[in-house]
């Protein structure tokens, strides 16, 4: 087992630090304030490779693997919880589906734009009715000739309105499996701009304020027949893989958060004085930190095992990372709520104010035991691998 | 066309500097960084290598560590790079460094070299020129902006001066030293990176330099003698503002010192 990075991972962070604390940081609160979508620094995130990392160089992609992908979105996250999920939902939601299932000819017109950043992505599993039951689905796809007819909604969907690209699932028909009849939901790619494609509510989030997330309407929205993402029926085994990866993206995600709120407030606790010291010369105090801190190395290690693990996947697909991907995201998200829960309290009546950017980590950081799969839903993954 | 970029792998004054007995920089001891003059040669280097299509190439002297220097500069997109290295140009002042880097450039072909104006270590601002009178080619120095007209083989240059800048032409080959203030570099790419670590980096030693007399290499070859080496005075950047009235101003510095919980 390797505790230490090779040079290309080294020289990797260095990259994502800077760019995060040059490009990222003097936005986050403006983002955050004004729901902004950072636009701007998706552009110069394209620039730069972040938004096809882990996609071969050969399909617009930057030939790295998932474990450069989750220190990018680790170190955005540190200073941005937004921009940290933009990368996230990109890359792990929709480019990494059309690259693993994709035909040659969806990835030349699909991958090769989104891994370069020249468009970016989304994904929409979730509806009213369907979270954690993905087979409450009510969304439709009935093949018409040489389309698809898409009809229902998805909601809370990341990037919503700023995507180009959508990786749906819909019913396409109904299954028997083990004497049930079972919905089955095949995947699909739809293009932005598409007939019968609209967007509903936008939410008004607690946190993540600044990603766009939007309600997807499909109205008699016809795709052509070759938009069809894997086999028919194939729809739920994509969307699990799809979220397997997608759980070391947010995991990376809360890990960054946690990082960010700890290396916020160890500034602050040298600074802040009361009763004639720094508030970092009380045991209390240095206790807490050095709770936090063991935390967050420790997610940090289930992080990163979970993406190596995933790498080991891409060249062996017979391994799985499932139980790694849900331990990394159950752990590394109750780290982060745990830890920028007490960076706010540390900071005392400053960490309440929205000035000070703690406040603003503990409300990016509940998402993350929510979305992509809730903690209580990454623990049935892990407990269902472990008394099988 | 084919550009030479000298790049120096320099402390990170960022985090203060140490000196060894002898006065020379402890340089074991700090973190480093590319030369920020340096890194906006490179990026000048870069950009002209996106608007007329140019091969690029990094060439430092150093420790093999400056290897690392290289590197960043592969993954910012140059497309070779050379180190040159060998305990034999050990302690080296400008002139040795300047004989040296000469030295190697000699087994290079190439239309233009760009260097940085000065090293935040030594601040001396003389190794660029010294190199360009060594190969005997016009030199710019202080560069504020750089256009190429390829067919004609010539540059134009605005040399910054304090008051005013001149432009000035010259034909290639030249040598212009560049400001940091010219650019702002890019970032590595991620892509960059994978293929820097990978890719191949040319070195050579003492034995490998073209018409180099060992009279000017080295500590020996070196006829500076440091009397005496300090750490810069050091300040803050600062903020201005500027408020329509006395009252606004007041508050935003009272805004201020709270925020740093000075009051």
């Amino acid at each position: 087992m390797e505790f230490s990075l090779s040079k290309e991972h080294e020289m990797a962070r260095q990259l994502f630090r800077d760019f995060a604390q040059n490009e990222v940081k003097p936005l986050a609160q403006e983002v955050d304030e004004e729901e902004r979508f950072p636009r701007e620094t998706v552009e110069k995130m394209a620039r730069y490779g972040f938004l096809g990392i882990p996609v071969a160089k050969e399909w617009g992609g930057q030939g790295a693997d998932p474990l450069t992908y989750a220190m990018c979105v680790e170190e955005l996250s540190k200073v941005c919880g937004t921009t940290g999920v933009i990368v996230s939902a990109h890359t792990s939601l929709c480019v990494d589906p059309i690259m693993t299932f994709g035909t040659d000819e969806q990835k030349q017109k699909y991958l090769i734009p989104l891994a370069k950043g020249e468009k970016l992505g989304a994904f929409g599993l979730t509806e009213p009715g369907a979270g954690t039951d993905a087979q409450g689905q009510q969304t439709k796809a009935v093949l018409d000739g040489d389309e698809w007819v898409l009809n229902g909604s998805k909601c809370f969907i990341t990037n919503g309105k700023e995507a180009d690209v959508y990786v749906i699932f819909a019913v396409t028909g109904k299954i028997e499996k083990r004497g049930k009849m079972m919905k089955e939901i095949s995947a699909f790619i739809v293009e932005k701009g598409t007939p019968g494609f609209t967007f509903g509510t936008k939410e008004n989030k607690m946190g993540i304020r600044g990603s766009s997330t939007y309600e997807l309407i499909f109205t008699d929205c016809r795709i052509p027949k070759e938009n069809l993402l894997g086999q028919q029926g194939k729809g739920f085994n994509i969307a699990m893989h799809t979220l397997d990866g997608g759980r070391i993206g947010i995991a990376a995600q809360a890990l960054g958060l946690a990082e960010g709120a700890l290396e916020t407030t160890i500034n602050y606790v040298k600074e802040r004085k009361q009763f004639g010291r720094a508030i970092g010369a009380f045991q209390n105090t240095q206790f807490q930190l050095a709770d936090m801190a063991t935390k967050v190395q420790a997610a940090q290690y289930l992080v990163y095992a979970a993406a190596m693990k995933k790498a080991e996947y891409q060249k062996n697909p017979k391994i799985s990372y499932s139980v790694e991907a849900a331990m990394a995201k159950l752990y590394a998200a109750e780290v982060a709520m745990e830890v920028t829960t007490k960076a706010v309290q540390l900071h005392g009546g400053y960490g309440y104010i929205r000035e000070y950017d703690v406040e603003r980590m503990m409300r990016d950081a509940k998402i993350t035991e929510i979305y992509e799969g809730t903690s209580e839903v990454q623990r049935m993954v892990i407990s269902a691998n472990i008394l099988k | 066309m084919k550009i030479i970029v000298c790049i120096k792998q320099v402390p990170d004054t960022k985090g203060g500097v140490e000196f060894n007995p002898d006065g020379t920089l402890n340089r074991a001891a700090m973190l480093t960084i590319m030369n920020p003059d340096d890194k906006a040669g490179l990026e000048a280097a870069l950009r002209l290598k996106d608007q007329y299509g140019a091969e690029v190439t990094v060439l430092t002297m150093g420790l093999p560590k400056a290897t690392d220097v290289l590197q960043e500069a592969l993954a910012m997109g140059a497309d070779k790079a050379v180190l040159v290295t060998d305990r034999r140009l050990g302690g080296a002042d400008t002139w040795a460094t300047s004989t040296t880097i000469a030295g190697a450039i000699r087994n290079l072909e190439y239309d233009l070299i760009i260097t940085g104006r000065q090293a935040i270590d030594g601040d001396t601002a003389q190794v660029g020129p010294q190199i360009a009178e060594h190969l005997q080619l016009p030199v710019i120095s202080y560069a504020m902006d750089i256009k190429v007209d390829e067919a004609a083989k010539k540059v134009t240059v605005k040399r910054q001066y304090d008051d005013r800048y001149h432009v000035i032409e010259a034909k290639m080959p030249c040598l212009i030293t560049a400001l940091s203030e010219l650019n702002e570099p890019r970032y590595m790419s991620v892509g960059g990176i994978f293929d820097a670590v990978k890719a191949e980096i040319t070195t050579w030693g003492r034995d490998d330099l073209k018409d180099v007399d060992d009279s000017n290499i080295g500590l020996a070859g070196s006829p500076t003698k440091i009397a005496k080496a300090s750490d810069k005075v050091r300040k803050g950047a600062g903020e201005k503002k500027a408020f329509d009235s006395p009252e606004e101003s007041v508050s935003y510095i009272v805004e201020k010192l709270n925020e740093k919980h000075v009051i």
